[in-house]
């Protein structure tokens, strides 16, 4: 369902972005930076509770003409951030999809973790991880 | 399994072989003993009874023959094993009559057992679509794509003993090395099922390469085809081992479900993989923790994306750490990985924890656990590896009360011991049960050495006052090395105590001066009963923590090391001194043989003492590691938890 996923360090720089049309890429990239802005601005407004798994996706960031921009942020300030198709109107319930998709992003994301051969801040080249992110992609179309 | 080849060509049963069997033994060595002459002579059935002392077969032609006898290149190697030709080298003429009595049994359908050659059997088929000329022709020519074959076989594996050409095997540097720390013993087999399809293809030095790495991609044996596309071979040769290859490899369909023969483990393989796993880890039902594994994957000096997906394949639970069988899969694809292969896109049926842990389940220390699997092991598989797995289990049974009465580290019982280690070694069948059984000797008395000697001192540390609270988790630590199942529970419990902060530290004396004081004391003991010298190293231990330094873990271990090092120079040297000065003459032989057994016994059990501390020490190490963490990840939540001051 996703057009564009990107896993973005606690530094704010990314360790993993891959969008599906391979043209306008730049332009997602914009796009999850800007929203790295709102993801900073949801988490200070949180406060202590962090815990929780709702708190841990941030819902609806910003939408924009065509897009809807959606965001999560892991225990240890890594954040996901998935950029959706307006047009696809499979993904109205958003919570549960957004939610069970952000899952899958973070289980992954652990057993990335899990490797020890990946060193925090490396970037993701975990074929499992491609993989998973290809099959959350491919949905769209 | 060489001491079992050992056993039989030494002392083994005598082969029993008819009359008919008898002379079409004879023939059929002195055909293949007569194609090893290189020369002309064929071997016209006369000269065969003339000279049945020939006295070695050439392995290209025996080869030749065991693969006509249309057997999978599993049993033929199996029987290859068995017969001893292994371990001697070569196929003299013990060895060839066992294995053709072999090969009769396994084509009836018996498993591939020394037993089977006893009963009765029809004579061994042989598809023999050569002519003697053929035999001879093809045979230099097989013999020359044999060993321009071993080349390419030796830089992938080099370790396999190969019976033609061991001094071409010795001559090149292993490629093992890095990751092998026991390379003496390598396994023998490693190159087997990787090279599987290649001893079938004999494919010439520059073809070696490519054709193989396709024949490798899909995984697939179409090596039946590909075997045809390099056409360095004479023709009828090359018909003779498609023909006799597309049987082989029906045969092998029809025995093996899976067909990605690269990525089957053998036992050889398995057991060195398992040899390897007990050495990062003493429990083999425990796992590896991701640390470790990386730093001993690292020296195998593949690329870390390379290392980093073989991880992800063989980690199955992506759980950060490797039980057994994953540590098998993967140490199998790195294996495979340096030897050319590419890795593949999913781990293979064959390396699946279900499929390693099913067929080759972890008997010497479960064999409860075996009753359960045999079911489950595959029925090809089943009665070879039953059988021996049987035997490796009961001996171990019968081994393991052995050593747990050796626990006090007494110089006299680990002699007595070490005579009960050479009593098993004599009665097992397999080679690979004395490996495991010393090994598995080893490790319950160096642990539970370790258990006395550690949880001695350990106590001793705690009586001095004011004891920080460290010495406690490393008393759960040295003691969970032994109780593998306390490992786990012990963990957050150590973590646990790591966390309030430690008391303020007493003043404590130089620990050289500690050392040398000890070592004083030590000396006498020494020049008193040499004997006792292993008895002495814990005694030291607690000399050591008597002074009440309440020292961090690391000044524990290092006096501890330390005392152990300086003991043991200081038992050699003492040791013999006081031996020639105290004792008479009459006894002074004796005294220093039995002072060198006590030495060698202490500097034994020194040394495995060092072992379980330097784990200890990476144990501790790796706990250092994730208490940081933790302390990082509470830093973070610290700092959300403070009211935000800027905005």
């Amino acid at each position: 369902m996703a057009v564009c996923v990107a896993v973005i360090a606690k530094e704010n720089y990314p360790l993993y972005i891959r969008s599906v049309p391979t043209e306008n890429e730049l332009k997602f990239h914009y796009m999850v930076h800007t929203s790295l802005d709102v993801v900073d601005e949801k988490i200070s407004a949180m406060g202590k509770a962090l815990v929780d798994q709702r708190e841990l996706y941030l819902g609806l960031l910003y939408p924009t003409e065509d897009y809807k921009v959606y965001g999560y942020v892991t225990n240890s300030k890594v954040k996901f951030v998935m950029v959706v198709d307006s047009s696809n109107t499979a993904l109205r319930d958003n919570e549960i999809r957004s939610v069970s998709m952000f899952r899958k992003l973070h289980n992954s994301y652990t057993d990335v973790m899990c490797n020890p051969f990946y060193n925090p801040g490396d970037r993701i080249q975990s074929r499992a991880f491609d993989g998973m992110v290809t099959s959350m992609m491919i949905q769209v179309c | 399994m060489e001491a079992a080849a050992g056993g039989l060509c030494g002392s083994g049963p005598p082969l029993l072989l008819s009359e008919g069997e008898q002379q079409c033994y004879s023939e059929l060595f002195a055909r293949c003993a007569g194609a090893s002459g290189g020369g002309p002579g064929p071997g016209p059935p006369e000269a065969a009874r003339a000279a049945p002392g020939a006295t070695t077969a050439a392995a290209g032609p025996v080869a030749d023959l065991f693969r006509a006898s249309q057997l999978p290149a599993e049993t033929l190697h199996q029987i290859t094993e068995l017969c001893g030709a292994k371990r001697v080298g070569y196929f003299g003429l013990t060895q060839f009559y066992v294995a053709l009595k072999l090969i009769a049994a396994a084509q009836s359908g018996l498993p591939v057992r020394i037993e089977s050659i006893k009963c009765e059997l029809p004579l061994p088929r042989f598809m023999m679509s050569k002519t003697d000329a053929e035999i001879r022709f093809g045979n230099t020519a097989e013999l020359h794509g044999t060993k321009v074959q071993i080349p390419y076989l030796i830089t992938e594996k080099n370790t396999f003993k190969r019976i033609d050409d061991e001094d071409k095997q010795e001559t090149q540097s292993p490629s093992m090395s890095p990751l092998a720390s026991p390379p003496s013993s390598p396994p023998h087999y490693q190159r087997v099922p990787l090279s599987h399809g290649y001893s079938k293809l004999r494919s010439s030095t520059e073809q070696m390469h490519s054709a193989p790495y396709e024949a490798r991609q899909p995984l697939v044996p179409p090596e039946g085809p590909s075997s045809g596309g390099p056409g360095a071979k004479p023709p009828r040769h090359q018909a003779s081992l498609i023909r006799s290859f597309s049987v082989e490899r029906e045969l092998q369909d029809n025995s093996t479900s899976y067909p990605d023969e690269p990525w089957r483990i053998t036992e050889e393989q398995r057991e060195y993989y398992v040899n390897q796993f007990r050495s990062l880890q003493p429990d083999p039902s425990s796992f590896i923790s991701g640390s470790v594994a990386k730093n001993f994957f690292t020296k195998s000096k593949l690329s870390i994306p390379e290392l980093s997906y073989i991880w992800e394949l063989s980690d199955a639970d992506c759980d950060g750490a490797l039980t057994l069988p994953e540590f098998c899969a993967a140490f199998h694809l790195i294996v495979a990985r340096k030897n050319g292969y590419p890795l593949p896109e999913g781990l293979p049926p064959t390396l699946q924890p279900e499929y390693l842990q099913a067929a080759f389940p972890k008997p010497k220390w479960e064999c409860a656990l075996f009753d359960s699997y045999s079911e489950s092991v595959p029925a090809n598989q089943q009665p070879r590896d039953l059988n021996r797995m049987e035997k490796l289990s009961i001996k171990d049974m019968a081994d393991f009360p052995v050593p747990t009465q050796d626990v006090t580290g007494d110089d006299k019982q680990a002699l007595k011991s070490a005579t009960d280690e050479a009593l098993p070694k004599d009665m097992s069948e397999d080679s690979a049960t004395p490996k495991d059984s010393n090994s598995l000797k080893a490790r319950p008395r160096s642990r539970s050495y370790s258990s006395t000697s550690i949880e001695e001192a350990m106590k001793r540390g705690e009586d001095p006052p004011t004891p920080p609270p460290r010495p406690q988790k490393t008393h759960s630590r040295a003691s969970s090395l032994d109780l593998n199942k306390v490992f786990q529970p012990s963990v957050p419990a150590s973590k646990s105590g790591l966390l309030p902060p430690p008391p303020a530290l007493p003043p404590r004396p130089c620990p050289s001066q500690s050392e040398q004081a000890s070592e004083a004391e030590v000396h006498p003991q020494l020049n008193r009963a040499p004997s006792q010298a292993a008895e002495s190293s814990p005694t030291k231990k607690e000399i050591a923590y008597s002074q009440p330094p309440s020292k961090p873990i690391r000044r524990k271990f290092r006096p501890e090391n330390q005392a152990t090092e300086n003991q043991e120079p200081s038992t050699i040297v003492s040791g013999p001194a006081p031996v020639a000065t105290v004792k008479t003459h009459p006894a002074v032989q004796k005294q220093s043989s039995k002072q060198k057994k006590a030495i060698q016994t202490a500097i034994r059990k020194n040394k495995e003492a060092n072992a379980v501390l330097a784990r200890l020490n990476s144990e501790l190490q790796q706990q250092l590691k994730e208490v940081h963490q933790e302390r990082i990840a509470l830093e973070n939540q610290l700092e959300q938890l403070r009211p935000v001051t800027v905005l």
